[in-house]
Order: C-alpha cells, then sequence, then structure tokens
C-alpha cells in the first residue's frame, strides 16, 4: 500500500477546497461570457464578479470598488510598487520595504533603483519584526510608499500593522501589505491598520492558482501595470479570469474557521515542540500569537535543507528549506540571513507549513519521521559530531 | 527534477560514512553555499581499494558522490584522478545545470585525497 502523502508545504501552495471547484466548474462551460460583453452572458458574468468583489471586499472591510482582481501575489505587488512609484514621481523618488520581503517585492525594487528610484531596506529584530521607530527614521520628505509583507512567508513573523500603519498615516506616506500569507489566518481591517494598498491572493487558502487581487484605497495615485480595456475601475486591463475569481471569493466563504485556525495553531506548536527536542535544533521566528498559525521553520545542525526534504520526500513528507542549494544563485534564504542566522543556520532549515486539511496523525507521523533523517543525515556529514554548533553570524 | 538513479544514490548511499584509518583524507567545500565534502580512502598497490564520503551537501552531492566512490573503486590513482563530471553524469542521468557545482565537489575532494596519499608516502 502507498503511505498517504502528508502535505506540508501550504506556504507555497494549497489544496483547492472541493466545494470551491464544484463552484467553479459552472463559469467554464455554462456561464463563460466575457464580463464587459453587452448581453445576457456577459450580465450573468458581470453579476458574478460583482458578487465575488463584494465577498472579498467585506473580509478585509474595503469598499467594493477598492478591489481590483489580478493574476496573484506576484502581479498584485509589482502593479502596487511600480504603480505607486510612477504615478507619484513628482512628490518623491524614495520607497521603503523591509529586508525580509518576498522575492516579487525585493526584484520589482531592485528593478525601480534601476530607473532613479531609491530603496531603503529596514532591518528586522531576530524574530523579523519590524520596528516601526526605525520606520519613522527612515521617513524623508521624498518617501512616497512603505511595503512590508503582513505574515513572512518564510519564518512566519506577522508584522505589528497597525503601529507601522499610525507612522505612514502621520508621515503622509501610502501604506502597502503583502498579505499572501496572512490572509484569511490572521485579522485584516484596512481602515484600522491604515492601510492603502493590500495584496492578497487565493492559491494559499485553498483556491485555484492565477488570481488574486489588490486592495487600493479611494483616492490613491497609481499607474496601472497593464493597460488595455477599461477592466477592474481602470487599474487592471484585461479579461476578467471570472472562474478565478469565483473560485477566489468560493474560498474565502469556506476558508478556515475560527476552530480550525486554532486546530493550526496547536498543531503547530506541537510540531515545533516535538522537533526542537531534537539535539542542535533552532526555531526561526517568533512563538505563540505573533506567529502565523501554520508555519514551522527550523534549523538543524551539520546536515543541509534540501537533503533532509529529500529524504522527508522519500517519506511521503512534502516541505521546504531556505538552504541555498535550492537556489539558482546558491546563496541562501535573504530571510533568515536578515533575521541573523548564520550561513550554516540557513543551509540547515527546514520549513513545514500547515493547513485546516492537516491532521494529528500527519503531525504525528512526521515527528517519528524527522529524527530519523536527521540521524541518518549526520551520520554521514563531516560535521556530525560537532555540537557546539554557531547558529548565529555574532558568537 | 532528479532522475530515478540519482534518487537512488540519495536514497541509500552505498559508500558514505567514516573511514577507519584511511590512507589518504581530501576536503573541498564552504559552508557559504551549503556543501562541504570529505573523501576517505585506502590504497593498495597503486589501486583505489575502498572509497568512503561524508558530506554536508544536498541530493546531488550525496547521489554524485556516491556515484564517484563507485566508479573510482578499483582505479589506479591516475584514472581516479581523471574521472569527468560527465562519466558521473552519464551514470546517473541528467543533473539540474545549477547542481553542476555541487556534483563537482567529491571529484576535488579526491582529487585531495589522492594528494594526500602521496604526500605522506
Amino acid at each position: 500500500m502507498i503511505p498517504k502523502d502528508i502535505y506540508l508545504d501550504n506556504g507555497a501552495s494549497t489544496k483547492v477546497d472541493e466545494k470551491v471547484l464544484k463552484e467553479m466548474l459552472p463559469y467554464f462551460t455554462k456561464h463563460y461570457g466575457n464580463a464587459s460583453s453587452a448581453h445576457s452572458f456577459g450580465y450573468e458574468a458581470h453579476q458574478a464578479l460583482d458578487k465575488a468583489r463584494k465577498v472579498i471586499a467585506k473580509s478585509i472591510n474595503a469598499d467594493f470598488e477598492e478591489i481590483v482582481f489580478t493574476s496573484g501575489g506576484t502581479e498584485s505587488n509589482n502593479a502596487i510598487i511600480k504603480g505607486i512609484a510612477f504615478a507619484n514621481k513628482d512628490k518623491g523618488n524614495h520607497i521603503i520595504t523591509s529586508k525580509v520581503e518576498h522575492k516579487c517585492i525585493v526584484k520589482a525594487c531592485e528593478w525601480l533603483e534601476t530607473q532613479g528610484f531609491k530603496i531603503t531596506y529596514l532591518d528586522v529584530d531576530e524574530e523579523g519584526f519590524v520596528n516601526p521607530e526605525d520606520l519613522e527614521k527612515a521617513i524623508t520628505d521624498k518617501t512616497i510608499l512603505f511595503s512590508v509583507i503582513h505574515a513572512n512567508n518564510e519564518v512566519g513573523t506577522i508584522q505589528d500593522l497597525e503601529a507601522l500603519g499610525k507612522v505612514c498615516k502621520k508621515h503622509k506616506v501610502y501604506f502597502h501589505s503583502d498579505a499572501c500569507q496572512s490572509y484569511t489566518k490572521v485579522e485584516i481591517d484596512v481602515n484600522k491598520q491604515n492601510l492603502d494598498l493590500l495584496t492578497i491572493n487565493s492559491h494559499k487558502i485553498n483556491g485555484p492558482k492565477g488570481v488574486g487581487a489588490m486592495y487600493v484605497k479611494q483616492g490613491t495615485k497609481i499607474t496601472p501595470l497593464l493597460h488595455g480595456g477599461e477592466h477592474e475601475f481602470k487599474k487592471r486591463a484585461g479579461t476578467e479570469n471570472i472562474p478565478g475569481i469565483i473560485g477566489f471569493a468560493s474560498a474565502l466563504k469556506h476558508g478556515p474557521t475560527k476552530k480550525e485556525i486554532e486546530k493550526m495553531s496547536e498543531l503547530r506548536d506541537k510540531l515545533i515542540e516535538g522537533i526542537i527536542k531534537i539535539e542542535a535544533t533552532k526555531l526561526n521566528g517568533p512563538k505563540g500569537e505573533k506567529r502565523l498559525c501554520n508555519n514551522v521553520n527550523i534549523s538543524f545542525a551539520g546536515i543541509e535543507g534540501e537533503a533532509i526534504g529529500g529524504y522527508l520526500d522519500q517519506k511521503f513528507i512534502c516541505s521546504s528549506t531556505g538552504s541555498a542549494c535550492s537556489e539558482a544563485l546558491l546563496e541562501p534564504s535573504h530571510v533568515l540571513m536578515a533575521i541573523g542566522l548564520s550561513h550554516e543556520a540557513a543551509n540547515g532549515s527546514l520549513r513545514l507549513t500547515l493547513s485546516k486539511y492537516t491532521t494529528e496523525e500527519d503531525i504525528n507521523k512526521t515527528l517519528e519521521t524527522i529524527p530519523k533523517v536527521v540521524k541518518k543525515l549526520r551520520k554521514i556529514s563531516p560535521f556530525g559530531k560537532v555540537m557546539d554548533y554557531v547558529f548565529r553570524k555574532n558568537n | 527534477m532528479y532522475s530515478e538513479k540519482t534518487i537512488k544514490h540519495f536514497k541509500e548511499p552505498k559508500n558514505a560514512g567514516e573511514m577507519q584509518n584511511p590512507d589518504g583524507v581530501g576536503e573541498e567545500g564552504n559552508f557559504k553555499c551549503g556543501d562541504a565534502m570529505k573523501i576517505f580512502i585506502k590504497v593498495e598497490n597503486n589501486i583505489i581499494t575502498k572509497i568512503t564520503f561524508l558530506t554536508y551537501g544536498c541530493i546531488a552531492a550525496i547521489a554524485s558522490t556516491d556515484m564517484l566512490c563507485e566508479i573510482a573503486k578499483g582505479k589506479t590513482l591516475e584514472e581516479a584522478e581523471n574521472i569527468s563530471a560527465k562519466e558521473i553524469a552519464d551514470e546517473l542521468g541528467k543533473l539540474p545545470q545549477l547542481k553542476f557545482h555541487c556534483s563537482i565537489m567529491g571529484q576535488k575532494a579526491l582529487k585531495r585525497a589522492i594528494e594526500d596519499y602521496r604526500n605522506k608516502k
């Protein structure tokens, strides 16, 4: 019998909820109209689109006109960073972000640097938090935007958006957060948190891939990334992906309940506590409520993350790593380096991300397997016996 | 991403482990890109009779070094020095381009082990 897969890479992507898929299907073959068309098929598509937009808007306490559908997190982040930069050039050319952002923010900012913009990458503390005081100090009269990831995709750190939002409001700087990992798991209220812009997506919340949204507060000056028809309040041209958008809204509707979030947190803590019992291991990121309910990230001394993941895969457990060896540039994760890990610790990192479908049995099985894998790899490691291991850069 | 044979050698590396009283030891690699390799050899009449390795390395590093050991066993020192990356890749099936770096660490360590043996002699 082939053992059941234990999928602990929900930070990468998730299973589409069967109920979500069911709600999507008619929009492929029955209601397949273009939402811009002036006939019954078009009206039907448009109605469905409106309904989905309403549901998404409500979930973050935004208005209907403030939700713009996109192809996903990368597009939303690019559209926001570049769109704000180019629309507000006359005010200034300075953007602030942090050292723990998703690669699409980092790359978009690096590209803007080639276009004459100045970017400040704020340091974070050893748990991955941005200090609001650091943000305030970094703001100049040329600053137009501050962008920060809400819950970190690698180490699960949940930023205090409310505190950071206050600073932005005080200095009249646009405030954006990439909430791809946190959406539906952590409360988002664009008014309470003073957000002007937000990135959310579908495939991290048991919805389909290829669809996401951005929240753009009314009155925000932003240039569209895609030019064409007058879709999405002229903020994003292109025929709307109706089945995807229906799926996105449906995923939200079926999204994790409070109870399911509590269960994920409990299983997360069980997994963390079980793994750090292994000699020479370290939890990366914060503990408790300030950590995303489904994120576990641990470094193992003396062994390499891709190899750990490879052995876990042989045991039907799916994970991911921040090791250099999983990267084309052979550099370890910039996030793990930013929270002060040594190269060794970053390369020996393993990320396990849970979903509402993760069971206690999955966690027990994983906790049985990991010590065996670690033992096996340490046995063939030249550093296997060195347990006075240096986890941090500075000691 | 990896061939079946690569996974097989990664899963059950026959030649992984420390060697007691080796005739030559060679090290290669650095922590920055996440690998380090140590090769141990036993030599009789200019022929490698035993070869094992320890690695702090990824799937490609473990599998390709295990394959290198398989190929080097029974070879003369001169033959072993000249085992090419292509030979290993041909045996394992193609490795991803970005993993080339990891797959040649074993050969570099083996060359150092042979050097170490010659220096000790």
